[in-house]
């Protein structure tokens, strides 16, 4: 339980941070962090509670920040209006795709691969076309106004952001004492012996995954009401689908604040990271590679698994 | 397989990362006074992607900028201040703008009263946006994209040329080029990068060569990293073009070039990349000296007939470096932003910007003529054509800053 | 309108996609007996493309010679690295193996930033000019010939497989590891073992990729992705999988490059993969139902 007290109080910390932090710098830096952590709850969903590892959530993410980007420059939607359809449509984006690769029993690695296969196919599409702004990408244009969804004063962002992880644990709360999560557990356990139980698997996977995009195309809308601009490479790169994966496993898959845990140890180990080695080009990198290697060898169990919470059982390797 | 826990190692673990978290909350709860130094030092920020995809151009971006510094101080400091010499804060844009626009809120936080850099256009347009917050004036070095000045920012003021002022330039250079060997050059294939700057550029060349006579046959675009010419190559010697315009980063502008060779594929008069990656890189032209022969480029590049601009190249070559234009935008636009600190009424960001804002300073390496910000952009700011001839990089238009005479149409055979 | 370029671009795309197979072969093997997604392999592809070049460039060593050096040099580096750091992160998780990889990656790459710097490097050497005229087409003798050392080496690793006793204590491990070893097979020293081969590969492709290509601390990334794509697509630990996947995969690369333009024709690898997955998701030559 020590695990959820600690994750509690991390929660009222960073609730904290606005009213007491002075610097631009270190609240845009938590506010990032905070946005990493919902992603992170996003993937969380399907990998850490259902057992589905992708690697390509960059695919949600960006089809969030370009849905809602797109909608504001080229239709002059109201940003609250476009940031909704963005999420519904990727959410569904996620269920046809969905069906498509459960349907076929893609499992472990090739799952994971066809994620990212995914993510890269529309990397280079949203690329290609005038229309979502070609190699240049989408510029949001500065409207500072509650009634844009752009805030002068970050601090009312942050506030939103941090209602949104909160939710998201609450979420994870959910799936734990839900009918939906036990399903959801069942089949990252053991999926046949959860199917001779009556669990359908492919509809299971696929609400999994509907709900898991719609998360991480959430993170996407606030993304680019943050930076007003987002392009092909932020978006469907890799640094978006490692960054869902990397803080989750570190923090402790399949637990409430697991994610949390993990966006604030690694981004403040980079922040460290870079304060330690100066201006070396490449070796706060280094460092934080170093440290992810070491976290892996000696916390087995994330972070959460220090603190105490009852360990992710180790399971037989499934082989794909 | 059996499961080690090692309590040890978690208990270090833990312990380390209780301190770690002290260090950044410490942070967090901005404990400014650590920050700031007394004011015997003047501070300037110099910002640029020096890891990530761009940090070959960042860190030659950097190293220019400290030359300036490092001269400045030497030669005795900001001398209407006191003698107060510059500290320079280096910050690492990480190829990614949202770091960028970070480290601007680090640097503004830090006490500098400019930031220099930070070369990428798409990086450029989260840092502008961030000074402004801080009203801390931002001397874009490269980044050519427009939007950067036009979006009415007060403190943001662009030392080099924009797009458009490059393609214009660029157009017009070869249609004198043209014109005066007696228009050789009839059809054109463009080979770009499908990023933001050469996607724009070769839109725009598509409108405009048509008006110079040239016209275009083939589009080609590649992405950046590319890692195979060959089909590009093939299709280029299908079109059998006079000119071969390049718009694209370094890595690839010389694999092309090489390609080029490797497949016997030779254009009928020329190849005049407009902000090609690697057609006025001395390193490039040592290096293949046959594939480089006779490549023009229109870009940013030094006036060489200048006494400064000799003695810069000296330094550049004793130091071992390679002699970009990246090197030499960052060397100038320091000498800007530290002349108009000279002239500035007080070390405050705003007597800063004002003092920009007014500049006329000459005394840099760019063929620019003395400096005038007009909403931002430097008036005179224009780029010059170049060509690689015999291992090195001469200019050849405008006349008035040329260091030898074009070759047009190239050799055949 | 593009059909007298047809022909050179098939060709040319059997060229590139000889160092897919080259890149991929060492992949498979992995993927195949460690069931490990080596996101490091592009940074070791990085990390032995420096090597050759510094062995060039400040021994004077040929790169197709230099193969003969950085082979057991980087299969001693995948050994150690597997059995010292890989392994004992795993834990019994497969994520774990993932993420360990992932951190090597990172490492790999930022010690090459802050050693080499992001300046290009490129070597002069005459394979990269001389080519041989198909009559369609100009082949540069350096893809000829690693297209030839691609079969060969994909020859070797098969003969490796099947004749030898490592290779028959591989295959046991991969099929059955704990009834490996219950008749003595050393597992884990198997697994290093794999590992060495499999970063020993990535060590020869280097070689006959350097006249050809350019090395920066980037350029791993550029072709890990291909090399998975390859794997997964030749069926994993299949040799002969792998290097028809990855001509295969080369010869997409170039038509779809050719037809849709550079740019949009990446999604062709792409497109591909998600095809065969959801098909034939066994790969072109999977061994597994």
């Amino acid at each position: 339980m020590s695990a959820r007290i600690a994750g509690c109080v991390l929660l009222a910390a960073l609730l904290v941070v606005p009213f007491v932090v002075r610097s631009e710098f270190w609240l845009s830096f938590w506010l990032l962090v905070l946005m990493f952590a919902f992603l992170g709850q996003a993937w969380n969903v399907l990998g850490g509670y259902a057992g589905q590892f992708s690697f390509g959530h960059a695919l949600f993410f960006g089809g969030g920040a370009f849905g809602t980007a797109i909608l504001q420059v080229r239709h002059g939607l109201n940003a609250y209006l476009a940031g909704a359809v963005a999420i519904a449509l990727t959410a569904l984006v996620g269920g046809v795709l969905g069906y498509l690769i459960f349907r076929y029993r893609l499992r472990g690695a090739y799952f994971a691969l066809v994620t990212l296969a995914f993510a890269e196919v529309a990397r280079v599409l949203i690329a290609s076309f005038e229309y979502t702004g070609g190699g240049f990408g989408m510029l949001v244009p500065l409207a500072h106004g509650a009634a844009n969804f752009q805030f002068s004063d970050r601090r009312i962002f942050y506030l939103i952001v941090w209602a949104l992880v909160a939710g998201g644990c609450l979420i994870a709360l959910w799936l734990e004492g839900s009918r939906f999560g036990a399903q959801l557990i069942a089949l990252r356990e053991n999926e046949d012996g959860a199917q001779a139980l009556g669990v359908d698997l492919v509809r299971t996977k696929v609400l999994a995954l509907m709900l898991s995009a719609a998360m991480a195309a959430t993170v996407g809308v606030f993304y680019v009401q943050n930076f007003l601009f987002v392009d092909s490479h932020i978006a469907f790169g890799p640094a978006m689908s490692i960054e869902a994966l990397l803080v989750t496993i570190i923090g402790g898959m399949g637990t409430i604040f697991g994610p949390l845990f993990g966006a604030v140890l690694l981004h403040a180990v980079g922040e460290l990271a870079k304060q330690i080695t100066g201006n070396a080009p490449g070796l706060n990198l280094v460092l934080y590679g170093v440290l992810l290697i070491l976290a892996l060898r000696f916390l087995p169990n994330g972070l959460a698994g220090i603190l105490g919470r009852k360990p992710k059982p180790v399971r037989e390797t499934a082989d794909a | 397989m059996t499961r080690k826990t090692t309590r040890i190692g978690s208990d270090l673990t833990r312990r380390n990362f209780v301190i770690g978290a002290t260090g950044v909350a410490a942070g967090t709860l901005g404990m400014p006074a650590i920050l700031q130094a007394q004011a015997a030092s003047l501070k300037i920020g110099i910002l640029h992607p020096v890891t990530g995809g761009l940090a070959y151009e960042g860190e030659q971006c950097r190293k220019g900028a400290l030359l300036a510094l490092e001269e400045i101080n030497a030669a005795g400091g900001i001398k209407s201040k006191g003698g107060a010499k510059i500290e320079a804060v280096l910050a690492d844009a990480q190829s990614k703008p949202d770091v960028g626009a970070a480290e601007v809120d680090r640097l503004a936080e830090a006490g500098v009263l400019a930031v220099q850099g930070p070369f990428a256009s798409g990086i450029a347009l989260a840092t502008t946006q961030a000074a402004a917050k801080h009203n801390l004036p931002h001397l874009v070095d490269v980044g050519v994209v427009d939007q950067i000045v036009t979006r009415g920012l007060p403190n943001t003021f662009r030392f080099a040329p924009g797009f458009g002022k490059i393609t214009s330039f660029a157009l017009e250079a070869l249609q004198k080029i043209n014109s005066g060997a007696g228009s050789p050059a009839k059809t054109a294939v463009i080979v770009h990068e499908d990023g933001a700057f050469g996607s724009g550029m070769a839109k725009l060349l598509n409108e405009k060569l048509p008006g110079l006579g040239i016209q275009v046959t083939q589009t080609l675009s590649h992405p950046t990293p590319q890692r195979d010419f060959t089909n590009i190559a093939l299709q280029i010697r299908q079109a059998n073009p006079d000119l071969i315009i390049p718009s694209n980063y370094k890595n690839e502008f010389i694999l092309m070039a090489r390609t080029l060779q490797q497949q016997r594929v030779r254009p009928k008069v020329g190849i005049y990349a407009v902000l090609g990656g690697a057609a006025s890189n001395v390193a490039f032209a040592k290096q293949y000296p046959e594939a480089a022969e006779h490549i023009m480029d229109c870009n940013h590049w030094y006036n060489p007939t200048k006494e400064l601009s000799k003695a810069f190249a000296r330094k550049v070559a004793d130091k071992g470096w390679d002699l970009t234009y990246e090197v030499m935008l960052n060397y100038s636009c320091m000498r800007v932003l530290l002349d108009a600190l000279e002239r500035a009424s007080a070390p405050t960001r705003a007597a800063l910007t004002e003092a920009l804002a007014a500049s006329t300073y000459g005394d840099h390496l760019m063929p620019y003529g003395p400096t005038k910000f007009v909403n931002g952009q430097n008036e005179g700011a224009q780029p010059a054509n170049t060509q690689i001839l015999k291992g090195n990089v001469e200019v050849i238009y405008p006349a008035e800053f040329a260091s030898a005479k074009v070759v047009f149409p190239i050799p055949q055979g | 309108m593009f059909s007298g370029l047809f022909l050179p671009a098939v060709l040319n795309g059997v060229a590139l996609g000889a160092v897919y197979a080259l890149t991929a072969l060492g992949l498979t093997l992995i993927y195949g007996v460690l069931h490990i997604i080596n996101f490091a392999h592009g940074s070791l592809l990085m990390l032995a493309l420096y090597a050759a070049f510094f062995l060039y460039t400040l021994g004077g060593v040929d790169p197709y010679l230099a193969m003969l050096v950085l082979m057991p040099l980087f299969f001693a580096f995948g050994y150690v690295l597997q059995r010292f750091v890989v392994q004992p992160a795993w834990h019994g998780r497969d994520e774990n193996v993932l993420l360990v990889t992932l951190g090597l990656a990172i490492v790999i790459d930022n010690l090459a930033l802050w050693l080499w710097t992001s300046t290009t490097r490129s070597i002069d050497s005459r394979y990269a000019f001389e080519v041989i005229d198909l009559g369609v087409a100009f082949m540069p003798l350096a893809k000829a010939i690693a297209f030839f050392a691609a079969l060969a080496f994909g020859a070797l690793l098969w003969a490796l497989m099947t004749f030898t006793d490592l290779g028959k204590a591989i295959r046991a491990v991969a099929r059955e590891r704990e009834g490996a070893r219950l008749v003595g097979v050393r597992v884990e020293h198997i697994y290093a073992m794999t590992f060495g081969i499999g970063t020993a590969m990535v060590a020869a492709a280097a070689c006959l990729l350097l006249p050809t290509f350019y090395v920066t601390p980037q350029v791993g990334y550029a072709f890990v992705l291909v090399a998975f794509t390859t794997v997964v697509l030749g069926g994993m630990g299949s040799f002969i999988g792998a290097l028809l996947a990855g001509l295969l995969l080369g010869v997409i690369e170039a038509l779809c490059g050719l037809y849709l333009g550079e740019s949009l024709g990446q999604i062709g690898i792409f497109a591909m993969f998600i095809l065969v997955v959801l098909f034939r998701p066994t790969g072109l030559f999977g061994a597994r139902a």
